[in-house]
C-alpha cells in the first residue's frame, strides 16, 4: 500500500494489465465485504425472507393440527417448501440493484472474469440469505415437534440444500434481469429446477427424524450443490451478458 | 508496444429493424479526444457501448493498437474506463466506499490515491456521506473521481457533463486535457461542446 501512496498524485497511466491488479482472492474478498456492508445498511431486505419463512411455518400448526406427532410427520415437507419460497423472495435483490445502477456493466468491463465476480456475489448472497435460513431451520423444526436429536440433520440438509437454491436462483435472477416485476416469472423458472433439492432435502430430514442414517440423501444434496457450483456460474455470466447488450 | 490508437472501421449495428450505426469510421490516437455529437437517438450511446464491446456490431471491426479488441477482451477492458448515463454508485455507501469497491476490483488502491481523486473533483467535504443524500451533480463528480482513479489510457464517456454546474463542466474539460497530456485518449458523447483545448479535439457527427 505504502509504495503506491508515495507516488499517488503522479502515477503513470497503467498501459497494461499489470502488477497493480489485485489478486482474484483479494477481489473476491472485496466483493464479499461490499455486499456485507450493503446488507448491513438495508437490513430489511435480509429480514423479510426470514420473517416470511417463520410465518409460513407457523401457519401449518394453525391450519392443519396442533398435535405434535402429526406435525412431526409433515415437518420435513413444510420446512423445505417454506425454505424454497423464502429463498425465492430473497432472490429478487440479488442482481437487480447492480443492474439498475450500472454496477454490472462496470463488472463486465473491469477486465476481470465476469464469471468470477458473479460467483463471489452469489457466495455473498448465500452467506446473507441461505445460511441464516439454515440456522433458523432447526428452530422451525423444533416448533413443528422435531425431536432435538434430529435437529443436526435438519441443519445439515438445509445448509447444503440452500447452496444449490442460491445457485439455481442466481441463474433465474440473471435471466429475468430485463423483466419488470420478475417475481412470478422467476418462480416459474426456478421452482421446477429446485424440485430435486426439495425431494432429497425432505428425505434427509425425514430419516433424521426417524433416527435413521441420512447420509445418502445428504450426499445426493451435496452432489447437486457441486453440480450447481460447476455449471451455474457459466449460465449466470452468459445471462448477465445478454442482458447488458 | 505499437502506437495507442483506437480505430473503428465500417461499424454497422442493427437494433431489431433499426439500422442504428451505418458504417461508422473513427480513429483516435494518444493525446486526442473524439467528441461524438448528433441528435437524440443518433446512436452516440450505442457507439460507445459497441466500442467497449457491451454490444457486438453486425459488421465492421474495432481495433486497439492494431489488434481486434475481441481477440483479447479482458486485456482491452483493463485499459478502458466507461462512464455511462448513470454514475455506477451504490446509494447506501458513501462516495469514498463506492470508489474503494468500484475501482478496487480493477487495481489496488491506496488511501492517499482515493483522497487525491476525491480532492481533485472537489468532493472532500461530502466524501463520507451516503450517496443517497448527494445531489445529481455531486454523484457525477464522484463518478469522475473514480474515472481518474482508474489510471487507464482509454476513457469512454457518455454525457460526462450532465447535471454539472458551469465550474463542474470546466472540470470535465480540465480532467480530459490532463488525461490527453499524459498520453491518454478519450471518446465523449456530448450535447454541449466540451471545454477541451483545441489541438487534441476531433469531432464525429452521427446522423439520425
Amino acid at each position: 500500500m505504502n509504495e503506491i501512496a508515495a507516488q499517488a498524485p503522479t502515477e503513470p497511466l497503467l498501459m497494461s494489465q499489470s502488477r497493480h491488479a489485485p489478486s482474484s482472492l483479494a477481489v473476491a474478498r472485496l466483493m464479499l465485504l461490499r455486499d456485507l456492508k450493503l446488507a448491513s445498511r438495508k437490513a430489511s431486505q435480509l429480514v423479510q425472507p426470514l420473517a416470511f419463512f417463520a410465518i409460513v411455518i407457523t401457519l401449518f400448526p394453525l391450519a392443519v393440527t396442533p398435535e405434535l406427532p402429526k406435525l412431526r410427520h409433515i415437518a420435513p415437507g413444510v420446512v423445505w417448501a417454506a425454505a424454497l419460497l423464502s429463498s425465492l423472495l430473497a432472490l429478487e435483490f440479488l442482481f437487480r440493484d447492480d443492474a439498475q445502477d450500472g454496477t454490472l456493466e462496470q463488472y463486465a468491463l473491469s477486465g476481470r472474469s465476469l464469471t468470477g465476480l458473479l460467483v463471489a456475489k452469489t457466495a455473498a448472497h448465500w452467506l446473507l440469505t441461505g445460511l441464516p435460513l439454515a440456522l433458523m431451520a432447526p428452530l422451525a423444526g423444533a416448533a413443528l415437534g422435531i425431536p432435538n436429536a434430529a435437529l443436526p440433520g435438519v441443519l445439515a440438509s438445509v445448509t447444503v440444500g440452500t447452496v444449490t437454491l442460491s445457485l439455481i436462483g442466481a441463474v433465474g435472477a440473471a435471466l429475468t434481469l430485463g423483466v419488470r416485476r420478475a417475481g412470478a416469472l422467476l418462480s416459474l423458472l426456478t421452482l421446477p429446477l429446485e424440485i430435486p433439492v426439495l425431494i432429497f432435502g425432505a428425505r434427509a430430514m425425514k430419516l433424521a427424524i426417524a433416527a435413521q442414517p441420512y447420509g445418502a440423501p445428504l450426499t445426493l444434496l451435496a452432489g447437486l450443490a457441486v453440480l450447481g457450483v460447476t455449471l451455474a456460474p457459466l449460465a449466470v455470466s452468459a445471462a448477465v451478458r445478454i442482458n447488458l447488450e | 508496444m505499437s502506437d495507442s490508437t483506437l480505430k473503428g472501421e465500417n461499424v454497422h449495428l442493427w437494433r431489431g429493424e433499426r439500422h442504428v450505426l451505418r458504417g461508422v469510421h473513427f480513429s483516435v490516437s494518444a493525446g486526442q479526444c473524439l467528441q461524438l455529437t448528433g441528435p437524440n437517438g443518433a446512436g452516440k450511446t450505442t457507439l460507445l457501448r459497441t466500442v467497449c464491446c457491451l454490444s457486438y456490431p453486425e459488421e465492421g471491426r474495432i481495433s486497439w493498437r492494431g489488434a481486434d479488441v475481441r481477440a483479447d477482451l479482458p486485456a482491452f477492458h483493463a485499459q478502458l474506463a466507461y462512464l455511462g448515463h448513470e454514475p455506477p454508485l451504490k446509494m447506501e455507501l458513501t462516495a469514498r466506499e463506492n470508489l474503494q469497491y468500484w475501482v478496487g476490483v480493477r487495481r489496488r488502491l491506496s488511501q492517499a490515491a482515493v483522497d487525491a481523486s476525491l480532492d481533485r473533483v472537489g468532493a472532500t467535504r461530502w466524501a463520507d456521506r451516503p450517496v443517497r443524500t448527494l445531489s445529481a451533480g455531486q454523484k457525477r463528480r464522484a463518478a469522475l473521481a473514480g474515472l481518474t482513479l482508474m489510471r487507464v489510457p482509454l476513457w469512454l464517456l457518455d454525457e460526462p457533463t450532465t447535471n454539472l454546474d458551469t465550474e463542474g463542466q470546466r472540470l470535465v474539460g480540465r480532467l480530459i486535457d490532463e488525461h490527453l497530456a499524459e498520453g491518454g485518449l478519450a471518446i465523449a458523447a456530448v450535447h454541449h461542446e466540451l471545454t477541451v483545448s483545441a489541438q487534441g479535439l476531433r469531432r464525429l457527427e452521427l446522423q439520425l
